[in-house]
C-alpha cells in the first residue's frame, strides 16, 4: 500500500461532538421527555394524577396493552405488521375461559392452552405470509376478521364468560404486600444491570477496546436505581407490588435481551433492515419471519389472558380493534420504526405508558372521549414525525 | 502468469439460468484458478451479475456443473458456497443499513459466547476486536466500527463490503462492480487490494464496466454477450479493441465472425 490511512476509532474535539450530535440515535430520550411533559400537565391540572393509587391503577391499565405491544414490536422490527394480534388475544382468552369455566380445566393449564393456540395461529399466519409471499397486512387482516369470528363461535350463545379461577384472576389482582419482595426484585434488577455494564466494560478494557467512561456508566446505573426505587415507593405507598407489572416488565426485559444479545435477535434486526442482504449472508429469513409471527401471536395470547384477568371475564368485545390499534400506536410512539429494523422492546413499555397516561389523565379530568382520541392521535403523529425526521438527518449526515 | 497451466480452482460447465421467459445464461462455461484475476465483462444485460450470483449460490442453477477443486459440488444456498471458501462482494453491497459495521462484517456468522443455536449470545467484544484488526489491515478509514452503515459514505460502505469478503481466508473472491461507487483514490485502493489477494494465492473474479480497470489487474478476460460466452482472452496479449468488439458483437473480421455464424457452437476463442 502506498498510502497508509489511519483507522480513526473516534473523532475528538468539537467536530466529533457535533458529528455525534447530528448522527446520534437519540433512542428513547424524546419519548421519556414527552412522557414527563404529559405527566407534568396532568399533575398541574389534577394533583391526584401522580398519587400512588392512580399511578398503580395506570400500571394495571397498561399491562395488557403493553404486553400486546411487545408482540407488535417484534413484528414491526421485521418490517411487517400484525393486524390480527387483537383478535388473537381475544380468541385465546376465550379458549382459556371456555376450557377453565365450562370444561373444568385447571387455571394454569387453561392459560397454557390459550398460549399454545396463539402460537399455532402465529405459525399458520407466518407460514402463509412467507411461503406463499402474501403481504402480512392482508394475511393478518384476514386473521383479524377470521379470529374475531372464531371468538364469537367459541364464546357460544351466552356471549360472556365470567372468570372465577383464583389463578387466572390472580394474575391481575395479586399484590405483593411484603416489602422484601419488591426490594429483592428491585435489587436483583439494579445489580443485574450494573453487573452486565461493568463486566462488559472490564472485558472491553482487557481487549483494549474503547470503553464508556466510569462516570457515565455509574450515572446510568444510578438512573436505573432511581427509577426502580421510585416505582417501588409508588407501589408500596398503595396496595403493594402488582404481580401483573412484574410479569409485564419481566417480559420486556426478556425480549430486550433476546433481541439485543442473541444471534436470533441480531437476525431479526437484519431481516428488518434488508431481507435480501440477510438472505445472501446465509440467514434463514423464512425461519426468522415465521418464528417471529409465532412468538408475537403467543405474546398476544398472553395479553388476552392478562386483559381477561383484569376484566374478570371474556366477552364479545375482548380484543377489539381498539386494543390492537392502541398497541400499534404505543409501539410506534415508543420509538419503534414502522419500516423495520429499528427500535427496542422498551418502546412497548414507554409507548403504553404514554397512551395509558393520556387516557387515565383525561378520565381523571372527566374529559370526553372525543378529546382523548384527538390527543392520542396528535401524540402518535408527533412521534412518527420525530422518528422520520431524525432518521433523515442521520442518513444525510453520512453523505 | 496465465500462461503457466495449473488446475483451475473453480470450473463451471454448461451453466443455464432462466427467469420466466428470459434465458439469462445459456451454456456458459467459466473457470478461475488460484493466483489468477479473471475479468468478467459484457454489455448491460449480458448476464454478468447473474453469473456472479449463480457462482455465489444466490441463484440456483437450472443446469450445468459446478466443480470446485476438481470435485462436483451441489450448491443449494449461499452458505454452501461460503463453506467452500468463495466470498462475494455484491454490486448493491448487501449490507444491512440499520446495523453497525461489526454486525455487518459478521452477519450470518456471528461469534458467540455460549452455544445454543440461534439463542446463543453474540460475543461483541471478540467480533469488535477482530473487526478493527481486519479494517486496519485493509487501511480502511471509518469514524467508528460501531457506526451504523446508514451513517457511512458510499466509499466507506464499499470498504466494509470488501472487508467482509476478505476476512474469512477465502480461496476465491467475487467482486461485482467493486469500483462503481468509488472515487479515484479508493478505486486505486481496491485495485491494489485485488493484486494483493492474487499475491496471497486467491482466485479473483472482477465484474466491471471499466475496461481500463479490468486491463490493469486482470490476467484473463471472459466476455459475455446476451447470456453466452463470446470470448476468453489472455489479458496480456489482447487489445482493448478486441474486447470491445467481443462485447458489442460488431464484426471486425476476427474470429468473432465464425462464432456469429454458429450461435450454438462451443465458444472458446483462445
Amino acid at each position: 500500500m502506498s498510502t497508509d490511512f489511519r483507522l480513526h476509532i473516534a473523532e475528538s474535539g468539537a467536530r466529533g461532538r457535533r458529528r455525534r450530535w447530528e448522527t446520534a440515535d437519540w433512542g428513547s430520550f424524546p419519548i421519556v421527555l414527552g412522557l414527563g411533559g404529559i405527566w407534568l400537565i396532568f399533575w398541574l391540572a389534577n394533583d391526584k394524577f401522580l398519587s400512588p393509587p392512580n399511578l398503580t391503577n395506570l400500571m394495571l391499565q397498561i399491562v395488557a396493552l403493553g404486553t400486546l405491544a411487545i408482540g407488535i414490536f417484534l413484528v414491526l422490527l421485521l418490517g411487517e405488521i400484525d393486524l390480527s394480534a387483537g383478535a388473537v388475544s381475544g380468541l385465546c382468552a376465550a379458549v382459556m375461559a371456555v376450557l377453565n369455566v365450562k370444561a373444568g380445566v385447571p387455571g394454569p393449564l387453561a392459560v397454557l392452552a390459550g398460549a399454545l393456540v396463539g402460537l399455532g395461529i402465529g405459525l399458520f399466519q407466518g407460514a402463509w405470509i412467507t411461503r406463499l409471499h402474501i403481504p402480512s397486512f392482508i394475511v393478518t387482516l384476514a386473521g383479524m376478521i377470521g379470529w374475531q369470528g372464531a371468538l364469537l363461535w367459541v364464546l357460544g350463545g351466552t356471549g360472556t364468560i365470567n372468570l372465577r379461577d383464583p389463578f387466572i384472576t390472580g394474575l391481575a389482582d395479586t399484590f405483593f404486600k411484603e416489602v422484601w419482595v419488591g426490594l429483592l426484585l428491585g435489587a436483583a434488577l439494579v445489580a443485574g444491570y450494573a453487573a452486565v455494564q461493568f463486566l462488559d466494560r472490564r472485558r472491553r478494557l482487557t481487549a483494549s477496546l474503547p470503553v464508556t467512561s466510569m462516570r457515565t456508566l455509574t450515572g446510568r446505573v444510578a438512573l436505573v436505581a432511581v427509577v426502580v426505587v421510585a416505582a417501588l415507593l409508588v407501589f408500596y405507598s398503595d396496595r403493594g407490588l402488582p404481580l401483573a407489572a412484574v410479569i409485564f416488565v419481566g417480559l420486556v426485559i426478556l425480549i430486550d435481551w433476546v433481541t439485543k444479545r442473541t444471534v436470533y435477535g441480531r437476525h431479526i434486526y437484519a431481516v428488518g433492515g434488508n431481507a435480501e442482504s440477510a438472505r445472501r449472508a446465509g440467514i434463514q429469513i423464512d425461519r426468522v419471519r415465521i418464528s417471529v409471527f409465532a412468538l408475537a401471536s403467543m405474546i398476544a395470547a398472553l395479553a388476552g389472558v392478562l386483559a381477561a384477568s383484569r376484566l374478570l371475564a371474556v366477552n364479545q368485545s375482548s380484543g377489539s380493534s381498539d386494543f390492537l390499534l392502541n398497541a400499534i400506536a404505543a409501539t410506534v410512539i415508543g420509538g419503534t420504526s414502522l419500516f423495520g429494523g429499528r427500535g427496542t422492546a422498551w418502546s412497548a413499555l414507554l409507548g403504553a405508558l404514554v397512551i395509558g397516561s393520556i387516557s387515565n389523565g383525561m378520565d381523571l379530568l372527566a374529559f370526553e372521549s372525543s378529546l382523548k382520541f384527538v390527543i392520542t392521535a396528535a401524540v402518535l403523529l408527533a412521534a412518527v414525525t420525530v422518528d422520520a425526521v431524525t432518521r433523515r438527518q442521520r442518513e444525510a449526515a453520512g453523505h | 502468469m496465465a500462461l503457466i497451466p495449473r488446475p483451475p480452482l473453480l470450473q463451471l460447465h454448461g451453466i443455464r439460468k432462466r427467469f420466466g421467459a428470459v434465458q439469462a445464461l445459456i451454456d456458459v462455461d467459466f473457470e478461475v484458478s488460484a493466483r489468477e484475476v479473471v475479468g468478467l465483462v459484457g454489455d448491460n444485460g449480458a448476464g454478468k451479475s447473474t453469473l456472479v450470483k449463480c457462482i455465489a449460490g444466490t441463484y440456483p442453477l437450472d443446469a450445468g456443473e459446478y466443480i470446485f477443486e476438481g470435485k462436483r459440488r451441489t450448491i443449494n444456498s449461499p452458505q454452501d458456497v461460503a463453506r467452500l471458501g468463495i466470498e462475494t462482494v455484491y454490486q448493491d453491497l448487501a449490507l444491512c443499513d440499520n446495523l453497525d459495521v461489526v454486525a455487518n462484517l459478521y452477519l450470518g456468522r456471528e461469534r458467540c459466547t455460549t452455544h445454543a443455536g440461534v439463542l446463543s449470545f453474540v460475543d461483541e467484544i471478540t467480533m469488535e476486536k477482530h473487526a478493527i484488526e481486519v479494517l486496519r489491515g485493509l487501511s480502511v478509514s471509518l469514524p467508528n466500527v460501531r457506526a451504523e452503515i446508514a451513517s457511512l459514505s458510499g466509499g466507506q460502505r464499499q470498504s466494509v463490503a470488501v472487508a467482509r469478503a476478505v476476512m474469512w481466508n477465502s480461496k476465491i473472491m467475487l467482486l461485482d462492480e467493486p469500483m462503481a461507487a468509488l472515487g479515484i483514490v479508493q478505486t486505486r485502493q481496491v485495485l491494489d487490494l485485488i493484486r494483493r489477494l492474487r499475491h496471497q494465492g486467491l482466485g479473483v473474479v472482477v465484474v466491471s464496466h471499466n475496461l481500463v480497470d479490468i486491463f490493469e489487474v486482470c490476467d484473463r478476460i471472459i466476455v459475455l454477450r446476451l447470456g453466452r460466452n463470446v470470448g476468453n482472452f489472455d489479458a496480456h496479449v489482447t487489445s482493448l479493441d478486441q474486447i470491445v468488439t467481443a462485447i458489442t458483437g460488431s464484426k471486425f473480421g476476427s474470429e468473432e465472425d465464425s462464432m456469429e455464424k454458429h450461435p450454438l457452437g462451443k465458444r472458446h476463442v483462445n
